[in-house]
């Protein structure tokens, strides 16, 4: 099968390569960017674990032909981190709050949490727990999860606070 | 020599050991995107392997066509039974005494059954493989009901075994029947519940489901043809186990096998067998030379590798008419599918389902499990739980709530005047247990108060009056659950798989400079040992946790165990750990006295070092110690300071609990919502209370779960109803309900720290808890036993039955 040359931004670097029109973007950030980050739970696009965000919103990547994300900016987990290499505000609350255990969702878990946060950034707890709601975890039983995520907000605002 | 300003406290607190909530340190790899799964592997020139899988439960094999399938651009090779037959290894061993097709040898016994094994250069060019695989099969008859597998003129579904009468476990008595496991007296029962007082008499049927980790099983099988060694990555929960069973059925020596199992995205009991898929990456990788990667789709992994539960437990109960139960009669139809492939201890074929005696003081009791082939998927794996403790404490917990509406009794006080009282302990249980320490009233008493439970009752009554009064559509159900679970496994005098002993093991080895490494026989999938097992080392040795690395699963390096389920890391390698701990502390004691030119028993360890007695001021630190054992020589005093230690645990551990729950149900829609959930555990000694209150959460989500909505189930044509996470339940954190977590601590009296486990208390104890809820809520209409899972559609029918729908 002939193949598409596709280009788009991941992570705030140009990246490119070559793929199947029927290849997925999890299989070509995987497989072909060697991006592991973003897991696959079910490509059924029910799990959540491959989830990534594409121009601004949070995607299921095994629902999306890497076609389909040419020109796209392109942000997954390991784009959360801090410059200087530290953990993100997202990173460290799940570290602090044990939001995690195998780490399979985790990816995908706290890269919808951060585009959760972006759209809502004072969620109460039932807005984290349905806005989440695409994402699957076996382990934590989801509770440390909303409460990672409820302490990353609080702690997010009160930077923009004393930044204002 | 200086003493430093802290207190012993202080410097006590500075070693993060046991009993401090220690933040993980997998997490910060973890965290961004850094695990390393067996999916993230990619070797140079790696190949994918896929499987043709079976369209019919029950069907003969006429023909394979694998020629257009060669065709494809991209596929190497297609494997079928014909090509392992001369390996010897299109059938291959079960971890219980059966044996299993590897690739379909003539015939198919159930959806889903893996046929022919397609390689490729990527996973797109191996599915189009697939697809071009033709395969004629001749249906036959099919049976899903392990009753009817039972029926005289029931279709033959093993025709390997035809004329074999004796099984692993004894007699066989149809060509559907696996064996006959019987514990207890069954006179003795038996006369008990003839002159009893009062007998209740209930089918209790814990349905089929799955652990479904949210990472499915794989590996990646490579062969370096140079060397002669195969090494294989994979979601093993017992690598070391695996390289055995992988040498025996391969013929490959053992040393030439490297298992490792990398980071696993959770296991549950899925990741314990052996499945057809590593069997055959590894001749894929022997014939193509390269190495070879399978991982499972979800639909493979929900319809292939590893079932829990299936047991259709008949139990009858006796009691005096005061409520003091005097026998327990159980008899269990297990479904174990098309090959018996549970992973159970060998002497256990239906595991430690002899457990089902509970938390109470039964004098007599028996127990007969039958195990019946059907054409569904093989597996019965202890999914979250010590070998069929879910199903014992489901079916104890669901006979007391039978017992308390024959009695006309409250179910909490039918279990208080049961328990088996604190100083009953070490107890012997009927049916061959001796549970270690417990103190079940106390727990019970907790748990009670902590949730009001005299006032929840009021409650619930006055919401029945209002629902008669025709003002609210709502009931209240009360679940109560008291359960004791046995985890561990176990001492080797008693337990093995596949004849190994099920003991396990730590190594440490301290550095010059007062740091260490550890390893260990087990392996995490989530559970965090490489934070824990360093609390425990940091505890014993003082050394901080910080300083220690922890490693696991990699066959190479670490010392023979028998990995992670059943709950037993803690209590076998946990105790292994401390052991070997040990030994560096007595090693570094003499180390210490010879340093302070005392006697070795003239010093005493004190937090992170060894003092004179009665001079504290004179100490030598264990990183003065350890820098010491290097460079000095030392009379009678080998160099260096690592220990090894093999753990046999002398008896399992028996954790328990106390976990209320209560539910508000809509009559008329079958919906539920869990009002609150409270978990008492009581797991011994507490090494990490915040890795313990998450597996507490984890596990009562996965029981939630069953009991609410998830079931594996197939049609009458042995179709496979839920093999997508459309369709098999699995919570999102809006369904999920709030715990609030509790613990009493009763120490393990034969474990080194008294740990008892922990990660598998809460689903075995939920379950029953949530399903006892739903119970609770329709017991004044009469109702007694309804099946799980609870779905909307079921309560709904429950309600319609009972004639409340008007």
């Amino acid at each position: 099968m002939s193949k598409m040359h596709i280009k788009f931004t991941l992570n705030g670097q140009e990246v490119e390569g070559l793929a199947e029109p029927r290849m997925l973007l999890i299989h070509f950030l995987r497989e072909t960017l060697k991006v592991t980050g973003p897991h696959i739970g079910c490509e059924t696009s029910h799990c959540g674990a491959c989830t990534v965000d594409v121009d601004g919103k949070s995607v299921k990547s095994c629902t999306l032909f890497a076609c389909q994300a040419d020109g796209a900016e392109i942000t997954t987990v390991e784009g959360l981190v801090n410059s200087d290499g530290t953990l993100g505000v997202l990173q460290e609350m799940f570290r602090e709050h044990h939001g995690l255990q195998c780490g399979f969702c985790t990816p995908g878990m706290i890269t919808r949490a951060h585009r959760l946060l972006q759209e809502n950034p004072t969620p109460t707890e039932e807005e984290v727990r349905f806005g989440i709601s695409g994402n699957l975890c076996r382990c934590t039983g989801y509770q440390n999860i909303v409460k990672a995520i409820l302490a990353a907000a609080g702690q997010l605002n009160s930077h923009k606070e004393a930044a204002e | 020599m200086k003493d430093e300003v802290q207190s012993p406290e202080e410097r006590s607190a500075g070693l993060k050991g046991m009993g401090c909530s220690r933040k993980r340190v997998e997490d910060v790899r973890f965290t961004q995107g850094k695990g390393n799964y067996v999916d993230d592997i990619k070797l140079d020139g790696m190949l994918t392997g896929d499987f043709v899988r079976s369209p019919y439960a029950h069907a003969r094999i006429k023909s394979i066509d694998t020629e257009a399938a060669l065709a494809v651009p991209g596929v190497l090779a297609v494997l079928t039974a014909k090509d392992l037959e001369p390996l010897g290894l299109h059938w291959m061993p079960t971890l219980a005494g059966d044996k299993q097709m590897v690739l379909a040898d003539g015939k198919v016994l159930f959806q889903g059954q893996e046929v022919a094994y397609v390689v490729a250069t990527d996973r797109y060019a191996a599915a189009d493989g697939v697809a071009a695989v033709e395969v004629d099969y001749e249906d036959l008859p099919v049976v899903t009901d392990p009753f009817k597998a039972m029926d005289p003129d029931a279709p033959v579904l093993r025709e390997d075994l035809a004329g074999q009468t004796e099984g692993a476990h004894g007699p066989r008595r149809h060509h559907n029947h696996i064996f006959t496991w019987e514990q207890g007296d069954r006179a003795a029962t038996e006369a008990v519940l003839a002159e009893a007082d009062v007998v209740a008499e209930e089918m209790v049927y814990y349905h089929r489901t799955h652990p479904m980790p949210l990472e499915t099983c794989g590996c990646v099988a490579s062969m370096d043809k140079v060397t002669g060694k195969l090494t294989l990555w994979g979601t093993f929960q017992a690598p070391h186990a695996v390289r055995t069973v992988a040498s025996l059925i391969s013929g490959i020596a053992e040393h030439n096998i490297r298992v490792i199992s990398p980071d696993i995205g959770g296991g549950f009991g899925n990741k314990v067998g052996v499945y057809p898929g590593y069997v055959c990456s590894i001749v894929a990788s022997i014939v193509t030379g390269k190495p070879v990667k399978w991982v499972e789709s979800r639909m493979d992994n929900l319809m292939s590798t590893a079932f829990a539960r299936d047991y259709w437990m008949q139990g009858k109960i006796a009691a005096t008419k005061e409520g003091k139960i005097t026998g327990l009669w159980c008899h269990t139809t297990a479904d174990h599918g098309g090959f018996d492939a549970c992973a159970d201890p060998t002497k256990f074929p239906a595991g430690f389902m002899n457990i089902c005696t509970g938390s109470y003081d039964i004098p007599v009791a028996y127990l007969a499990v039958d195990g019946v082939y059907t054409n569904k998927a093989p597996g019965g794996v202890a999914y979250r739980c010590s070998f069929r403790v879910t199903e014992a404490a489901y079916f104890i917990e669901r006979m007391i709530e039978v017992l308390a509406i024959k009695l006309n009794m409250d179910a909490a006080e039918l279990r208080r005047i049961n328990f088996i009282r604190k100083d009953q302990f070490p107890y012997q249980s009927a049916l061959g247990w001796e549970y270690d320490s417990g103190d079940y009233h106390t727990a019970w008493e907790k748990a009670l108060n902590a949730v009001g439970y005299d006032a929840l009752r009021r409650e619930q009554a006055a919401r029945l009056e209002a629902f008669k009064r025709g003002e609210t559509r709502k009931l209240i159900g009360i679940g109560l659950t008291h359960f004791t679970e046995i985890v561990g496994a176990g001492p080797v005098k008693n337990c093995d798989i596949l004849g190994l002993g099920m003991f396990d093991s730590c190594e440490i080895r301290i550095h010059p400079t007062g740091s260490a490494i550890a390893r260990l026989g087990t392996i995490s999938q989530g559970q965090g040992h490489a934070t824990t097992f360093a609390q425990i080392i940091a505890s014993e040795i003082g050394i901080p946790a910080d300083d220690i690395t922890l490693e696991e699963g990699d066959t190479d390096t670490a010392p023979y165990g028998l990995g992670t389920y059943g709950s037993r890391s803690t209590p076998v390698a946990g105790a292994a750990t401390a052991m070997a701990a040990r030994k560096i502390r007595a090693k570094a004691q003499m180390i210490a006295a010879y340093l302070l030119e005392v006697h070795d028993d003239d010093v005493e360890f004190d937090v992170d070092r060894f003092v004179v007695k009665g001079a504290p001021e004179r100490f030598k630190t264990m990183k003065e110690i350890a820098f010491a054992s290097y460079n000095q020589a030392i009379p009678g005093v080998e160099p260096g300071l690592e220990a090894v230690s093999y753990y046999d645990p002398p008896n399992m551990t028996y954790p328990f609990g106390a976990y209320i729950c209560v539910m508000e149900i809509d009559v008329d829609t079958g919906e539920h919502e869990v009002r609150s959930f409270y978990a008492l555990d009581d797991c011994g000694t507490r090494i990490n209370p915040m890795i313990i209150e998450g597996q507490v959460h984890g596990g009562a989500t996965e029981g939630y779960a069953i009991a609410m909505g998830q079931e594996i189930a197939y049609d009458d044509m042995g179709n496979h109803k839920t093999a997508t996470l459309m369709d098999f339940f699995v919570p999102t954190a809006w369904e999920t309900p709030h715990y609030t977590t509790d613990f009493t601590v009763t120490p393990s009296p034969h474990h080194p720290i008294g740990a008892k486990g922990v990660g598998e208390s809460p689903n075995v104890g939920s379950v029953p808890c949530f399903s006892n809820a739903v119970h609770d809520a329709f017991r004044p209409f009469g109702l007694v036993q309804s099946h799980m899972p609870h779905d909307h559609w079921r309560i709904w029918k429950i309600a319609e039955d009972l004639g409340l729908h008007g």
